[in-house]
């Protein structure tokens, strides 16, 4: 952790800005550009300060960046994006990508994103991330330029396609098991929080009629008035209270949404190890076959089926001249073969190590996180049964005077 | 209303008058002075070829001399607190009747004779009867003692007696017609301001039932999403081995705080809702009586014009009597709503404490739970962290 770049720098997402420009197909586009801050943590001698740099940043480049990451290193859990789109969205919330409730949460989330890229061992020596940070120019040429899009292997994105993997890693295939309940309990959950606040949302918001109400009658009592009036102005306190409550439990949400996120980190890595299984065992497969076929030229038995043999029988045998050039073609490749597998078999084996010594790394995380994010979430239940016990304490005094 | 001949004070703020006082006296003393005690409770249903109807049993205690006996138990049904309520309606047309529980509350949300139904109105009908009892002239009325005491056929052939209804709606009609011309010409100011605060009380009064009743709605809505939000937790804790505790016990606390919730809504439906739903009817019920007080007044009016027209000494005798009508239905109307704003402020002080209490527990209740559940994180923090340090 002593080389990590989150120590060595100062990371923020500082502002969110409008912007309208032309995109790729020459359209014109509103969108939000993101400050991303830089500064030098150095050991700091009085009055010094190193000075802030400076760039923007839109989504999309955001985007770009992970993708790399992603395929560059499909052995490392990689850090999510804050979502695209506003999901879970409960009813005062806006599903509009331009609220600034919405933009000012996306900018945390991209702040944390960089946080969590650069605390990352290995994630934070990358240079197109250095340079994401610091190079404003000619970065996405720059990412382009590493040929990233040609490693990444589309099979990977076809969620659906299995593969037929005759020994995975078990401890892989229970992690994807893992990673698809957590996706399933934590979608839940927040969709049901999201309906839990809109109904919270309007308890508190009606007693806020009491207010009203009690006002206009405290006007034609004079005994009761005065009671009434102050009570009432406890129901507007009240009322008025819910909307930050809910905003700090926003927060709590967008922690849960992380992990959420991270779930299809987890699944990737699950699959990116799959899918070298089922290539190794492919490769393996090739490997027999093209050995068998080699042994029967050379014996001249036949013990499988094949065309060629058939066609051989009706149509003649080979001459001994085709028969050891044929040999010697499978003798070449059953050597390139075994070569690729050695190598396909240890990179697995690199693979299988360094992914799981990221998800130990990423597990210990997850758990300090969201132990850490339900606690938070006991103190903002606390918080909010303190405010509502002051608040009806008062009224009640109000009520008792009336 | 011998008892409120000696009203002579008509200011509205202080309640200097003699029987005023004894009215408060005895409504703050209570138990002490209370004579009569009545319960009604044991619904029961009753299904003849014709009809299916309910009756409750109504138990009085009573230590009046008026009354043979110390103990009474009868059956009645709806029909009959309706009698009785007609019945005191016509005896004291200027006395302010307690309200009844209406027929059938076609609100859709409680079927007819469903438990809840039932219960709801037999606490109405106890309510309705308690304060007829407490009232210091309607609790001497013959009708109501009849109520308590007689037996289904002896109620049923007393019912049968008196004018009946048509000849009643008849005099109604013809009074209308006459009071309506001058009866606001004529009214006393302090009618006109009685008329134009019930104008206002029954809106406002109105606008906080409904205002409670979306309240209810939308904790009834909040509870059934806890149910549902807490056990979630627990299923995802069958995925995790570090952080299973946490989950448990956030699904354990959201759980405790939805029944919680369930607590602070039986307390709103069985003391806010029925309160104000009692204050609507007594809006209604309080316009009704300024009607006939003036009507009453009408009568006279009209009477009056008559003579100054007229000019013969027959008339001048019923105009003596009708003076004498109207000052005795102003007085028995003033005392009466004096005693009705007290009680009023007296029911809405208790109720909407009791909301604030309630409340209150909620708060308690839910703070008590999400603390304990922090302070068994924090341990294990701490537990974490020495088993750390230890080499």
């Amino acid at each position: 952790m002593e080389d990590c770049l989150a120590k060595k720098m100062e990371i923020t997402v500082s502002e969110a800005e409008k912007r309208t420009g032309r995109n790729a197909m020459n359209i014109q586009e509103t969108y939000t550009a993101y400050l991303i801050e830089t500064r030098a943590v150095e050991s700091q001698s009085e009055g010094q300060c190193a000075p802030v740099d400076s760039l923007w940043r839109r989504y999309s480049e955001f985007e770009l960046l992970r993708n790399y990451l992603s395929v560059t290193y499909p052995h490392i859990v990689v850090p999510p994006l804050p979502e695209k789109r506003a999901d879970f969205v409960w009813h005062k919330l806006s599903a509009d990508n331009m609220d600034p409730d919405f933009v000012e949460r996306r900018r945390i989330g991209l702040e944390n994103f960089l946080l969590r890229v650069a605390s990352h061992p290995v994630l934070c020596q990358d240079k197109i991330f250095y340079s994401f940070l610091t190079q404003e120019g000619g970065w996405k040429e720059m990412v382009n330029e590493t040929g990233f899009q040609l490693k990444a292997d589309s099979r990977l994105k076809a969620l659906n396609a299995t593969f037929r993997v005759k020994n995975p890693d078990k401890r892989f295939t229970e992690l994807k098991h893992y990673s698809d309940e957590l996706q399933s309990v934590i979608s839940h959950l927040l969709r049901v929080r999201a309906r839990v606040a809109d109904r919270l949302y309007g308890v508190y918001k009606v007693h806020g009629n009491y207010g009203r109400v009690f006002s206009e009658w405290s006007a034609i009592e004079k005994e009761m008035g005065d009671g009434l009036q102050s009570a009432g102005h406890h129901m507007d306190v009240y009322a008025a209270s819910i909307d930050d409550i809910l905003e700090e439990e926003e927060h709590y949400a967008d922690q849960l949404k992380e992990y959420l996120f991270y779930a299809e980190a987890l699944r990737a890595v699950c699959r990116k190890h799959e899918l070298m299984q089922y290539d190794l065992e492919m490769a393996a497969q090739d490997l027999t076959s093209k050995k068998q076929q080699c042994e029967e030229l050379a014996t001249g038995t036949v013990r499988t089926f094949s065309l060629k043999g058939m066609t051989s029988k009706l149509f003649g045998q080979e001459t001994p001249e085709q028969r050891e050039a044929k040999i010697k073609v499978l003798e070449e490749q059953i050597q390139e073969g075994e070569e690729q597998l050695k190598s396909k078999n240890l990179e697995g084996r690199d693979f299988v190590k360094s992914a799981w010594a990221d998800i130990e790394r990423f597990k210990e995380q997850k758990n300090h996180d969201l132990k850490e994010a339900l606690i938070s979430y006991a103190v903002m239940q606390i918080s909010m049964c303190k405010k509502g016990i002051q608040v009806w304490t008062n009224a009640k005094e109000c009520f008792s005077k009336m | 209303d011998t008892s409120l001949a000696e009203v002579n004070s008509f200011s509205p703020s202080v309640p200097v008058s003699p029987s005023s006082m004894i009215n408060q006296y005895k409504f703050e003393d209570g138990p002490e002075l209370k004579d009569l005690f009545i319960t009604v409770d044991d619904p029961e249903s009753h299904i003849t070829a014709i009809e299916t109807f309910i009756t409750y049993r109504v138990v009085t205690k009573t230590s009046r001399g008026e009354f043979d006996s110390s103990e009474y138990e009868v059956r009645r049904r709806y029909q009959d607190f309706l009698w009785l309520k007609n019945k005191l309606e016509e005896a004291h047309p200027t006395l302010i009747i307690p309200p009844l529980p209406e027929k059938f509350i076609m609100k859709g949300m409680v079927e007819r004779f469903s438990d809840e139904f039932i219960e709801t109105r037999r606490k109405a009908l106890h309510k309705f009867l308690n304060r007829i009892a407490d009232h210091p002239t309607l609790t001497f009325n013959e009708d109501f003692k009849i109520f308590l005491t007689a037996q289904a056929w002896e109620l049923s052939s007393h019912k049968k007696q008196g004018p009946n209804l048509l000849s009643r709606m008849g005099q109604t009609v013809r009074a209308v017609a006459s009071s309506v011309r001058g009866a606001v010409k004529n009214r006393p100011g302090m009618f006109t301001e009685m008329n134009d605060y019930m104008e206002t009380f029954s809106q406002k009064i109105n606008l906080l039932d409904k205002i409670a009743h979306r309240i209810y709605k939308e904790e009834r809505g909040y509870f059934n999403e806890m149910k549902e939000y807490g056990p979630i937790h627990t299923l995802w804790s069958a995925s995790e081995e570090d952080i299973a505790d946490s989950l448990k016990g956030i699904a354990s606390c959201i759980d405790r705080c939805c029944k919680a919730t369930e607590r602070r809504m039986a307390g709103l439906s069985e003391n806010l809702l029925p309160i104000l739903h009692e204050y609507i009817l007594y809006s209604e019920i309080l316009m009704g009586v300024l009607k006939r007080r003036d009507q009453i007044q009408g009568e006279l009016d009209s009477k009056v014009d008559a003579l100054a027209n007229k000019k013969t000494d027959l008339l001048s005798e019923e105009i003596g009597k009708l003076e004498d009508k109207v000052e005795r239905a102003n007085n028995a109307l003033k005392a009466d709503w004096d005693r009705w704003k007290q009680n009023m402020q007296c029911d809405m002080r208790s109720t909407f404490t009791n909301v604030a209490e309630n409340n209150l527990h909620y708060y308690e209740e839910c703070l008590a739970t999400w603390e304990s559940f922090l302070a068994s994180q924090t341990v294990d923090l701490h537990v974490e962290e020495d088993s750390e340090e230890r080499p």
